[in-house]
């Protein structure tokens, strides 16, 4: 790695770390350049914001972490930590002599990892290394999951046989997680050795992403190759492994994007015709239940107002311990008021942080609805309007900024007999890095429901002129879309098997396949996606309740604003499911939701339907710039 | 001979200070950053923080001279002028910093100018300057 400015830390780290000090009062600019010095680091002060911020942009992995004050005449100091953290990703630490709580909590809010008193002593600054340490730590676990991922699409490509593919990737997720573990046994060599060939996390803003979307289109997307886009985005700091995932995600996109729409010319016909099929018939309920959500929520019915968050409602007879994948947080704002959100007879579980009525909450966390309930999948009253929600996180402590959270709740009313379940899925997109203003590009895209059905919902209100089951937000959101997919009848518990759902990807392959066109290998990618993930751990491990949890909506790489749409695998290829019907969708890097259903049919309806179960682990681990939406779901026929 | 009694001045002054409550830990920590490397730490940030404050007072008092008063701008001076006494350890006049917000959050203005002549003095440095010159003249 570059390091004409200053060489990356030797050996005995923490001495040597790259200190970046911003802070307009000269005396303590002096003070801490003495005191960090003192403590064996690197320092570079500075007295502008303006001009830390262009000394970062030169150097972009000269420095390891910068402290800034937070109030400066130049530039407010939670701004520059928002781009710093936007642009480079280094941890940054708030200083300031005023200790109050709503400051605090704003620099906490803007992403700052630490945030520190004036006077500052020279032990709280001894120990700023670990801000940096933690980062790489991080950083290590996400590339490797990128690279298993990859290497599973490598082995996945162009085969078929979804069932081979998806042990292989198991295998290699498990291989490549004992690898991980392994580096992570760090030793001072091997952090230095990381820190040469750092990976700094790029957040993908809109920009950025225009201009990768730009590339791609100029190149032609069948001879699209990171090395290329990454030539025609010109843009320095960005990296080929960068552009690489970036790509790879926005496949997946694609890939989804393309049966959604195939999906939806298909049904067509069918939305209305079975319209709230009352009768459960197992086979067709989720098809029918999915086309008819597709049509209301087509029809804006679910329509995004602002921040609305849906909470999630979690079947409320089912079990409340299968709510763990649901990372509550409290909300921490609240964008707007929200309407309509949970319908009544939700049970949010684990979703305390969702607070929908009328308030644009803001979730930190995402928040995974759980189904859990092995049998049935009782649907509640949808409620999509307003169902959308802006939350603000990602799953992952650090992300998120904008989420939004839509649970549609299906209501049971038709067909699914036995569906106890109520499926909410909330979905949430989060973006992961506040940079993004997904929220207003979501806003105006409106319509496009995310809406992630959890199975069953006879009503689906899916909005979104196409592809009902879309989901819109691409862009780093960690969105959790349950996916309906499984409504009919008895949705047994899921049922982890894996093959279960590579029968899934089958019955979704041979359906979806042809009109995939794409040179997106889709389906591998949901594979490896989803095995990708931890989820896939999960996936086996998940009980029988049909847990529709933790629909994390990996932030999806905003592909185009325009495309909101919220995928909803749901109704897709589900046939009929005699075991537990495992839909997995997997976003990002991590989650899976496994949603295991019985008897539910799918019938051809390609939409990927996810419901997954993420387990709470899949939390920590969800660290992820995009998501990989995937969404697997395992019929068991 | 005179040496030592001019340390002892020194020493007596420097404890007078610690005793009044002008000066507090930060002050210590500054002298335990002063080392080999950098002989007259104290007495650079010192002036340094002089220059700063004199210019932060200055700026105060013109702003507290406008009519009307804007509060907000007063309270982000008066939060820069904190910071840095807190630097240097200057207790009192951190304390009377805080009180001037407390002033201006109050809108009180008469407040303010009492305090501001408060500050200044506690400033002033001849109650610190002085102390500074005779420990690095003895070294």
């Amino acid at each position: 790695m570059e390091s004409s400015f200053s060489s990356p830390r030797n050996d005995s780290f923490p001495a040597g770390l790259r200190v970046l000090v911003v802070d307009d009062d000269p005396t303590w600019l002096k003070i801490l350049e003495k005191m960090l010095k003192k403590c064996s680091y690197e320092v570079t002060t500075c007295g502008l914001a303006t001009e830390a911020l262009c000394l970062l942009r030169e150097k972009k992995n000269g420095y390891d972490i910068v402290i800034s004050d937070v109030n400066m005449p130049d530039m407010d100091g939670f701004k520059l930590l928002e781009h710093v953290g936007l642009e480079m990703d280094l941890p940054v630490i708030m200083m300031s002599v005023d200790g109050e709580t709503s400051r605090v909590m704003k620099g906490v809010q803007h992403g700052a990892c630490d945030y520190l008193l004036k006077p500052i002593r020279m032990k709280e600054l001894r120990n700023i290394w670990q801000h940096v340490f933690r980062r790489k730590i991080h950083e290590i676990k996400d590339i490797e999951s990128h690279e298993s991922l990859e290497g599973i699409q490598l082995i996945r490509s162009g085969s078929d046989q979804y069932d081979e593919g998806y042990f292989l990737s198991s295998d290699d997720l498990t291989s490549s997680r004992k690898r991980k573990d392994v580096d992570n046994k760090y030793d001072d060599k091997d952090f230095a050795d990381c820190s040469s060939t750092k990976k700094a996390r790029v957040v993908w803003s809109v920009d950025l992403h225009q201009k990768f979307v730009k590339a791609v289109h100029q190149i032609g997307f069948d001879k699209v190759g990171p090395k290329k886009i990454l030539d025609l985005m010109n843009v320095p700091w960005l990296t080929r492994e960068n552009v690489a995932s970036h790509l790879q995600k926005y496949r997946l996109y694609l890939g989804r994007l393309q049966k959604e729409n195939d999906l939806t010319s298909s049904f067509g016909g069918m939305k209305r015709s079975n319209s709230p099929s009352k009768d459960a018939q197992g086979s067709f309920g989720l098809q029918n239940s999915i086309s008819i959500q597709q049509n209301d929520l087509a029809h804006g019915s679910f329509r995004v107002s602002g921040n609305n968050l849906i909470a999630q409602c979690v079947d409320p007879k089912s079990h409340e311990g299968d709510a763990k994948g649901i990372v509550s947080e409290p909300v921490a704002e609240i964008k707007k008021g929200s309407n309509g959100n949970i319908p009544d007879s939700q049970k949010t579980r684990s979703l305390q942080m969702v607070d929908f009525n009328n308030s644009c909450v803001e979730p930190k966390n995402g928040v995974i609805g759980n189904v859990p309930d092995s049998q049935k999948i009782r649907i509640s009253p949808l409620d999509f309007n307003n169902s959308y929600a802006e939350t603000k996180k990602g799953l992952n402590g650090n992300i998120p900024d904008s989420q939004k959270i839509m649970t549609p709740q299906v209501r049971p009313s038709h067909s699914f007999t036995s569906v106890e379940s109520e499926v909410n899925f909330t979905e949430f997109e989060s973006t992961i890095r506040t940079k993004y203003s997904w929220n207003e590009i979501q806003l105006k895209k409106e319509q496009k429901p995310l809406i992630q059905l959890n199975s069953g919902f006879n009503k689906p209100p899916l909005s979104g002129p196409h592809n009902h089951f879309q989901v819109d937000r691409l862009q780093s959101i960690p969105s959790i879309s349950p996916r309906p997919s499984i409504v009919e009848g008895d949705v047994t518990g899921p049922a982890k098997s894996k093959p279960s759902y590579s029968e899934y990807i089958n019955n979704q392959g041979s359906q979806v396949s042809p009109t995939i066109s794409t040179a997106d290998s889709f389906p591998d990618q949901i594979k490896s996606c989803v095995v990708n993930h931890q989820v896939s751990e999960t996936i086996s491990s998940s009980t029988s309740n049909m847990k529709n949890q933790g629909f994390n909506l990996s932030s999806v790489t905003d592909l185009e604003s325009a495309q909101r749409s919220l995928i909803v695998g749901s109704a897709s290829p589900f046939a009929s499911l005699d075991d537990d019907f495992q839909i997995c969708w997997f976003q990002g890097d991590c989650y899976g939701m496994n949603l295991g259903l019985q008897n539910i049919e799918f019938p051809e309806y390609n939409d990927p339907a996810l419901i997954s179960e993420v387990p709470a682990h899949l939390y920590d681990a969800l660290r992820f710039d995009y998501p990989c939406d995937v969404t697997h779901q395992n019929i068991l026929s | 001979m005179e040496r030592n009694q001019l340390r002892r001045q020194v020493r007596l002054m420097r404890q007078s200070l610690f005793d009044q409550g002008f000066l507090d830990e930060q002050f210590v920590q500054l002298e335990e950053l002063q080392d080999d490397a950098n002989p007259n730490f104290v007495e650079e940030v010192a002036t340094l923080y002089y220059r700063d404050s004199s210019r932060s007072l200055q700026i105060l008092e013109q702003a507290l001279q406008r009519n009307p008063r804007d509060f907000n701008k007063l309270d982000n001076y008066m939060q820069q002028f904190k910071g840095s006494s807190s630097s240097i350890g200057a207790k009192k006049v951190k304390a009377d910093c805080q009180q001037f917000r407390e002033y201006c959050n109050a809108g009180n203005a008469e407040g303010w100018q009492g305090k501001l002549g408060q500050s200044r003095h506690h400033v002033d440095p001849s109650n610190q300057e002085s102390h500074q010159q005779p420990e690095s003249s003895l070294d």
